[in-house]
């Protein structure tokens, strides 16, 4: 049997995944990353997007909104600071975080602005996904 | 003795208090299963951030040179204590434990000479500690208008503390709060904020050091610095999140304790008071058959 990567996925409300799967698609701030059984230790930060989790052909997507993912030998745990399954996802209050999102980067600069802008475009591209 | 009327009124008033004591149980034992839930489901994540601040700390390149609500500033002379209680009462003595365990800690920390500030969560813990520290309180949040805890509350109270820690106002921060065990027993406990290492060197006595890396080297996106500088104040919101979740099911498990023995002992008094209630009617039945036998035996 082919190696398993073990994949945790847990905001601060629950835990919405634990187990084994395949492979593992996260939106990192810097690109996406592929994380597959055997991956080197990484931290990565996360932007608004979705995870993909792959196991035995199936493909399960997860919204994330910011947080990070933590690559160690034992396996891969995601620590997003929202997380639902994609299913859950609601357009309309999607639509709401995004204005308020849109009037939260009219009062930042810097740093700031750019992990706001990043967390905009997440947002819209889900909607829009 | 106390007249029939009397008596059957105290019976009323003490079955009546019992309906409130056990519809409180009843309240208390639903949203106790909620609060569990709740705080048990928070756990993983904690811990996990727990452990993941403890890898970086520990695979830290610059260990002096870290941020400083990771180090800590090099002080110790203010400290800020933020203590949790809840902000209803009739739960036995789930604030008085909390608040004696704060106490305790002003007491240790003024002895050693050190300054001392109070971040208060809850209402009942502010009752009980204006009266003796009233000047040294620099904040007091009531969650009563919270309908349901979520993590937005302690992200806020968080952000507070962060931007108090950055403005230099305390050195050290603590987190007094109930630990929820099971629903008999809640302790009170006090855990470091800021610095977050100290809080990890304690945790780090019970267990091992983090996964072993095989030597393997972490990669950071985008690097450790971003990364920390993101990942320490969430630390700090999770624990916050945390121990509110905790202090919530330790009210509840508190209060529905609480309950449970007032309503066992209104019963006690009502058993009490009725027995009274019967013996006073049959002495009164006796003693009006004899007035009524003497004054027939009399004619």
């Amino acid at each position: 049997m082919a190696d398993k990567l073990n994949f945790s996925l847990v905001s601060p409300e629950a835990e919405l995944f634990a187990g084994e799967v395949d492979q593992v698609d996260i939106p990192g701030t810097e690109g996406n990353v592929g994380v597959l059984p055997n991956h080197s230790p990484l931290m990565a930060a996360i932007r608004t997007g979705a995870i993909t989790v792959y196991n035995e052909g199936t493909e399960t997507q997860y919204f994330v909104q910011g947080g990070f993912a933590d690559v160690t030998p034992d396996g891969l745990t995601v620590l997003a600071e929202k997380a639902m399954p994609m299913a859950d996802v609601n357009a309309d209050s999607l639509k709401a975080d995004i204005a308020a999102a849109e009037a939260a980067l009219d009062g930042l600069e810097g740093e700031a602005a750019l992990a706001m802008q990043q967390n905009l475009d997440g947002l819209r591209a889900v909607v829009s996904g | 003795m106390a007249s029939l009327k009397e008596l059957k009124n105290r019976i009323g008033s003490v079955k009546n208090t019992q309906k409130i004591t056990r519809a409180m149980q009843m309240v208390a034992a639903a949203k106790l299963r909620k609060a569990q839930d709740a705080a048990e489901k928070s756990r993983p994540y904690s811990d996990r951030l727990g452990g993941i601040i403890r890898n970086l700390a520990s695979s830290m390149t610059d260990a002096a040179g870290g941020p400083e609500l990771l180090v800590g500033n090099g002080k110790s002379d203010t400290v800020m204590l933020v203590v949790a209680t809840a902000d209803r009462g009739l739960c036995g003595g789930f604030n008085t434990n909390i608040v004696r365990k704060a106490r305790e800690e002003i007491v240790a920390l003024e002895k050693s000479g050190k300054k001392v500030k109070l971040f208060l969560i809850g209402k009942k813990g502010y009752d009980q500690l204006k009266r003796l520290y009233e000047d040294q309180i620099v904040e007091f949040i009531s969650l009563k208008e919270e309908r349901s805890l979520h993590a937005g509350i302690a992200q806020d109270i968080g952000a507070k503390i962060t931007a108090m820690f950055e403005a230099g106002e305390f050195d050290i921060c603590k987190l007094i709060f109930s630990e929820f065990e099971n629903v008999m027993t809640q302790t009170a406990v006090a855990k470091t904020l800021i610095p977050a290492m100290a809080d990890l060197d304690e945790a780090a006595e019970e267990e091992t050091s983090g996964p072993d890396l095989n030597g393997a080297i972490y990669t950071y996106e985008p690097d450790e610095a971003g990364i920390l500088r993101v990942l320490l104040p969430r630390n700090i919101n999770t624990q916050i999140f945390t121990a509110l979740l905790e202090n919530q099911a330790g009210e509840m498990g508190s209060k529905m304790t609480a309950m449970d023995n007032a309503t066992r002992n209104a019963g006690e008094m009502i058993d009490k008071l009725t027995l009274t209630f019967n013996r006073t009617r049959q002495a009164q039945i006796t003693s009006e058959l004899i007035e009524i036998i003497s004054g027939a035996e009399a004619l």
